[in-house]
């Protein structure tokens, strides 16, 4: 076995390693003047006036979708959402008729922000295309118990929004939700000539 | 020199002179000569504490744009309002004094390290006739007001009594005293050529752009000169007295609130001053062509002051030994040559004196650094076998 070689000195005069290191910084000092971030020079973003971008994969907090209107939403009210929450941070309670008939709509919905993992389970769930993760993160607030419990008001948001925010993952759900709406269309309409039917028979 | 360029170049000097005559109609000689002393000793105790404030925005400015980063940019237009954000901030801030310390001492330290970084400035020739005081043997004052400055860093870390507030100031007093030899005994070649210890005679023997930089022994005594002044305030790479990796803080670990603000006040006015004698004794002080002379003065002294920020984002911490190497084995041994070359340079004119005195210098320093190269012992590998 052969002894490891020293490595020989790069510099064979005093101080030219100094200047070497001087130019570094020097040439730092410039670039944070004429380059670009991704070219060599400050890539500082002075966050209040100018946000990060966010890749589309991002993921925090929960909102629901709805459709047409908010009066309207996906949500059925079918908590399974609120069963599989690990932290249990969602409570849903469904709306009722004046007759005390079950509406398939919440009443009430309410996740607590400040109990909220950003699991995503919630999202995995929903057999309803539902809830979503959102990608808000400007949510401070004084109180975790008044202003981390979001209601259901500000919660539900259109899917206009779900699709600019994660315009992949929108594209294929309304894809697959108008194919079982067309399905869904399609087994009904054999079903609505049953007289045409009976009468051939 | 047009007359536009002399009004501007005497500006400061006809605007004291305009207010002395004001007085002189009203009040007796004496108290003209009174109120002489006052206007320039107000505007120094002014100009330090101001070229602090702004030195400490220069400096995260800088050192920022150096690590790809912006320094402080918030508090006003360009963060310009950020000193006295800070200012604020340490008049608020709680004195502690620890139960143990010397009390008096402890309170004291701080204010002393004010007055010498302060006296200084007095024999700073700023411009054509703008030096407050121009004492015949400024150059001597100036070595002897800026080496009190060891003192006042000891009486501080003494008084604390804490383990790391005393080394610090051990190193302090070890540092600042082997570094103040070759400080000192750079600036001879200059009292040679100069012929003079005035800080005012010594600007004016650089007439033109006769400056002393551009002579070799010149340029070996400024970079000496220079090395040591920021071993003398010390600022990185030479900043072991405050070796926050090491000492916490070094000689103000417990020092809070202004106490600590007026440390740093020392340091930055060192800093300075130490710069502007730099320029007033080699770079040719306020001499230069076109521009007004205090202009070129302050150009001058604040590129040494961005060359002190550069070596700070630059270069890591000295070891111990390594400090006192450098200014043992190889800035003395080169200040010795160098006063012997600037009287070789004096006595043999012409071409010859010039290559003689660079050649004797590159020689020596070379031969310095041969000398005083490391001993790197050969690695030892133990073979395994069985």
């Amino acid at each position: 076995m052969t002894r490891p070689q020293i490595a020989k000195e790069k510099n064979p005069v005093f101080g030219t390693g100094i200047l070497q290191g001087m130019w570094v910084t020097m040439k730092n000092f410039i670039d944070s003047y004429f380059k670009k971030a991704d070219q060599g020079g400050i890539f500082t973003i002075q966050y209040p006036e100018e946000l990060c971008r966010i890749s589309e994969n991002s993921r925090n907090f929960p909102f629901l979708v709805y459709d047409a209107a908010p009066d309207s939403p996906r949500c059925t009210a079918c908590g399974i959402c609120e069963r599989e929450c690990p932290t249990k941070c969602i409570h849903v309670e469904m709306a009722k008729d004046t007759a005390g008939k079950p509406l398939r709509k919440p009443a009430v919905f309410e996740i607590d922000y400040g109990l909220c993992m950003n699991c995503g389970m919630c999202e995995d769930v929903c057999p309803f295309d539902s809830i979503f993760m959102d990608r808000v993160y400007e949510i401070a607030g004084r109180d975790r118990t008044k202003d981390m419990l979001i209601g259901k008001d500000a919660l539900l948001k259109p899917n206009a929004y779900f699709q600019k925010i994660r315009p992949k993952d929108a594209a294929d759900i309304d894809a697959r939700r108008k194919a079982a709406e067309a399905k869904k269309a399609a087994a009904a309409r054999p079903a609505t000539p049953p007289d045409a039917g009976g009468t051939a028979s | 020199m047009n007359p536009a360029m002399s009004f501007l170049d005497s500006i400061f000097v006809n605007l004291k002179l305009w207010t002395l005559n004001l007085i002189g109609h009203f009040l007796p000689g004496w108290a003209v000569i009174l109120a002489s002393i006052v206007i320039s000793g107000v505007v120094i105790l002014c100009l330090g504490p101001v070229i602090m404030m702004y030195l400490t925005l220069l400096e995260r400015k800088v050192v920022g744009r150096m690590q790809n980063r912006y320094g402080p940019n918030r508090v006003g237009p360009w963060g310009l309002l950020q000193p006295i954000a800070d200012g604020i901030k340490m008049f608020t801030k709680e004195d502690i004094v620890p139960t143990n310390a010397d009390k008096v001492i402890h309170l004291l330290a701080p204010i002393v390290i004010v007055v010498p970084a302060l006296m200084v400035f007095l024999v700073v020739p700023f411009g054509r006739d703008m030096t407050a005081a121009d004492l015949s043997i400024g150059v001597l004052y100036f070595i002897a007001v800026s080496s009190v400055t060891t003192l006042p860093i000891f009486m501080g870390s003494w008084a604390s009594r804490n383990k790391y507030s005393m080394i610090g100031g051990m190193r302090t007093a070890a540092q600042m005293i082997s570094y103040e030899v070759p400080m000192t005994l750079a600036v001879v070649p200059v009292i040679m050529m100069s012929q003079s210890l005035s800080t005012a005679s010594i600007v004016n023997a650089q007439e033109g752009l006769r400056w002393f930089v551009f002579t070799p022994w010149g340029l070996a005594g400024f970079v000496i000169f220079f090395i040591c002044t920021v071993a003398e305030c010390n600022r990185p790479p030479f900043d072991l007295p405050e070796a926050e990796s090491e000492l916490v803080a070094g000689f103000h670990t417990e020092y809070s609130g202004m106490k600590f603000a007026l440390f740093y006040m020392a340091e930055y006015m060192n800093a300075f001053t130490l710069s502007a004698i730099a320029v007033t004794l080699f770079l040719g002080g306020w001499q230069g062509p076109f521009l007004p002379s205090w202009v070129w003065f302050f150009t001058k002294t604040f590129a040494l002051i961005f060359a002190m920020i550069w070596f700070r984002a630059t270069f890591p911490r000295f070891r111990v030994d390594q400090l006192m190497g450098i200014a043992w084995k190889l800035l003395l041994p080169l200040t010795l040559v160098n006063m012997l070359v600037a009287g070789l340079w004096y006595f043999i004119p012409g071409i010859t004196g010039w290559v003689g005195a660079a050649v004797i210098l590159a020689v020596s320093f070379l031969g310095l650094t041969a000398l005083n190269k490391p001993v790197i012992p050969e690695k030892r590998v133990y073979l395994l076998e069985n």
